[in-house]
């Protein structure tokens, strides 16, 4: 085996869901279309509640970022269990599995699939941001950089997590793949610091690498400072996110691979 | 034949079964879920070059067995060497020389023929993958639908692309699992014509799993005969029918699908 062998067969997997993007604008088009929807509402809350709010005087854009980061969580997500639930929809697995493709060239073809699709959505939506509000997501600098690495890979951890589950227990499940990242919503701290939560609720949230982002991006848009510690466990929670949900979906192949599932999967 | 044969008859599968020349040489196979016991000590060599029928009745282990020798579904017990490697540790190394086609596994619908076929040229390292391509295409008559979605073809055009699938990279060894299934005749009889021409060619290893016993008689010069997860008989097909006392190997597959061991009795029933 060599890296090239491995990048071609990444390349063939990924061509694979360029083809079906070519194929099928609205799918391309219903990428950018949630997150751009999401963002002109709370646009228009923050104009709305500007004049009257002295904090959102101070940072008209915290509301519109916050929406714009948590869609890469969202999008990077989903484009990793999506690009799964493609090939179980089509019955495709069991090509796959008897390919010479291994799993963890899978693993990467969907993280690239969900890079890919994050670009699609939130590009849309940031340029709708920039075009209709005058906001640029850009304004947060190289801050944007550690929030998007940081926000993805925990999209990925979960959408392979998911992958790993629907596998396990079916299309059934599939609902987990819209509901996994809602259930983090509310202790992400996505549109109000942590601080607002009781304080049990914030041991949980510190749990997570997003709370972690977002109050990172609250210092960077109020106090136009960088916070290296927030990032950091960011990074560090999300190595150990990204390895459980690794650990799970390479768990479900294994169990599939046991159960003789590979081939039975399918709508 | 009786029941004590059938176990001198286990003994020789199991010593055949350590020619270390066979492409494909399994030994002692045991697949369990639970309590159900799907494979019972199956052990059986297949010569290299040759095409080998694995025929059964329903639940007689026949996917089971192909699924395990593909390496998506793991065995209890037992082991798998095709083409000399050890499929349960290095797969991967035998995966790029063979290939598989089954008429229950489909390719993207939405994607066309030529978009599924490059994508799995590309899967297996094909260098020339549009020359390729429109080999194949020409050969099992894809041209024209090439350029078509694959959901929106009929069961047998699919059954021709899943089949071109199977040969894009010119596998030593090719599981078949049902490769005429949904064929008319003609067509059926091209794709039988062309896999022998291609077996003869490029001296490729076939282990075919069919229930179309003209099929068998035609292209296979060994069968397997499985029954209750474990092989109950083996020979090549004349063989076969002579040791049963039948005019065909369809009389010889329900002798063994019906449990009749002895070939002599109830002669009627043959079909």
């Amino acid at each position: 085996m060599s890296v090239v062998d491995s990048s071609r067969r990444i390349g063939a997997l990924v061509l694979r869901h360029l083809y079906l993007f070519r194929k099928s604008w609205p799918r391309v088009i219903s990428l950018a279309y949630y997150p751009t929807v999401t963002l002109i509402m709370w646009a228009f809350v923050t104009v709305y509640l500007t004049p009257s709010n002295s904090m959102l005087r101070d940072a008209p854009g915290m509301f519109i970022g916050a929406v714009l980061l948590w869609d890469i969580l969202f999008r990077g997500q989903l484009g990793v269990s999506l690009s799964f639930f493609e090939e179980m929809y089509s019955r495709n697995l069991g090509n796959l599995f008897v390919s010479p493709l291994r799993p963890w060239e899978l693993i990467v073809g969907q993280l690239v699939m969900s890079v890919i699709r994050t670009l699609i959505g939130v590009g849309g939506a940031a340029l709708v941001a920039w075009l209709m509000f005058s906001y640029s997501i850009f304004t947060m600098g190289f801050a944007l950089i550690a929030f998007f690495v940081n926000l993805i890979v925990l999209g990925w951890a979960i959408g392979l997590a998911v992958s790993g589950m629907v596998l396990r227990w079916g299309l059934g499940a599939e609902e987990l793949a819209w509901a996994a990242i809602f259930m983090l919503a509310p202790v992400s701290g996505v549109y109000y610091p942590i601080s607002v939560l009781p304080d049990w609720l914030q041991i949980v949230a510190y749990a997570l690498p997003a709370s972690h982002v977002f109050e990172g991006m609250r210092e960077v848009v109020l106090q136009h400072t960088f916070s290296s510690g927030h990032m950091f466990a960011a990074l560090g929670l999300n190595v150990i996110y990204l390895a459980a949900g690794i650990g799970v979906y390479l768990w479900a192949i294994r169990d599939a691979r046991e159960r003789g599932l590979l081939f039975q999967m399918g709508e | 034949m009786p029941e004590q044969s059938i176990s001198t008859l286990s003994a020789s599968i199991v010593s055949a079964a350590g020619d270390a020349n066979g492409a494909i040489v399994v030994e002692r196979l045991v697949k369990r879920y639970g309590e159900v016991e799907a494979l019972r000590d199956v052990s059986f060599s297949v010569r290299r070059g040759a095409t080998t029928a694995l025929l059964g009745g329903n639940g007689a282990g026949k996917t089971t067995t192909l699924s395990i020798l593909l390496g998506v579904l793991l065995p209890t017990a037992g082991s798998i060497r095709i083409l000399g490697e050890d499929m349960l540790k290095h797969r991967h190394r035998v995966l790029p020389r063979m290939n598989f086609t089954s008429p229950y596994v489909d390719l993207p619908k939405r994607l066309s023929v030529r978009e599924n076929l490059t994508v799995y040229a590309k899967l297996y390292g094909l260098r020339d993958a549009g020359a390729r391509i429109r080999d194949l295409a020409g050969e099992l008559t894809l041209s024209d639908f090439i350029d078509r979605g694959y959901g929106t073809l009929s069961a047998g055009q699919r059954t021709r692309v899943s089949l071109a699938k199977a040969l894009l990279n010119r596998p030593e060894v090719l599981l078949l699992d049902e490769p005429t299934a949904s064929l008319d005749p003609d067509v059926g009889d091209r794709m039988r014509s062309y896999l022998e021409a291609y077996q003869r060619e490029s001296h490729c290893t076939m282990l075919l799993a069919t229930h179309n016993m003209g099929e068998v008689e035609r292209m296979c010069t060994d069968v397997l005969m499985l029954r209750g997860g474990t092989i109950v008989d083996r020979g090549a097909p004349s063989e076969l029918i002579a040791r049963y006392g039948r005019a065909n190997m369809e009389q010889v597959f329900l002798d063994v699908a019906r449990k009749r061991d002895d070939g002599d009795e109830d002669e009627d029933e043959g079909g």
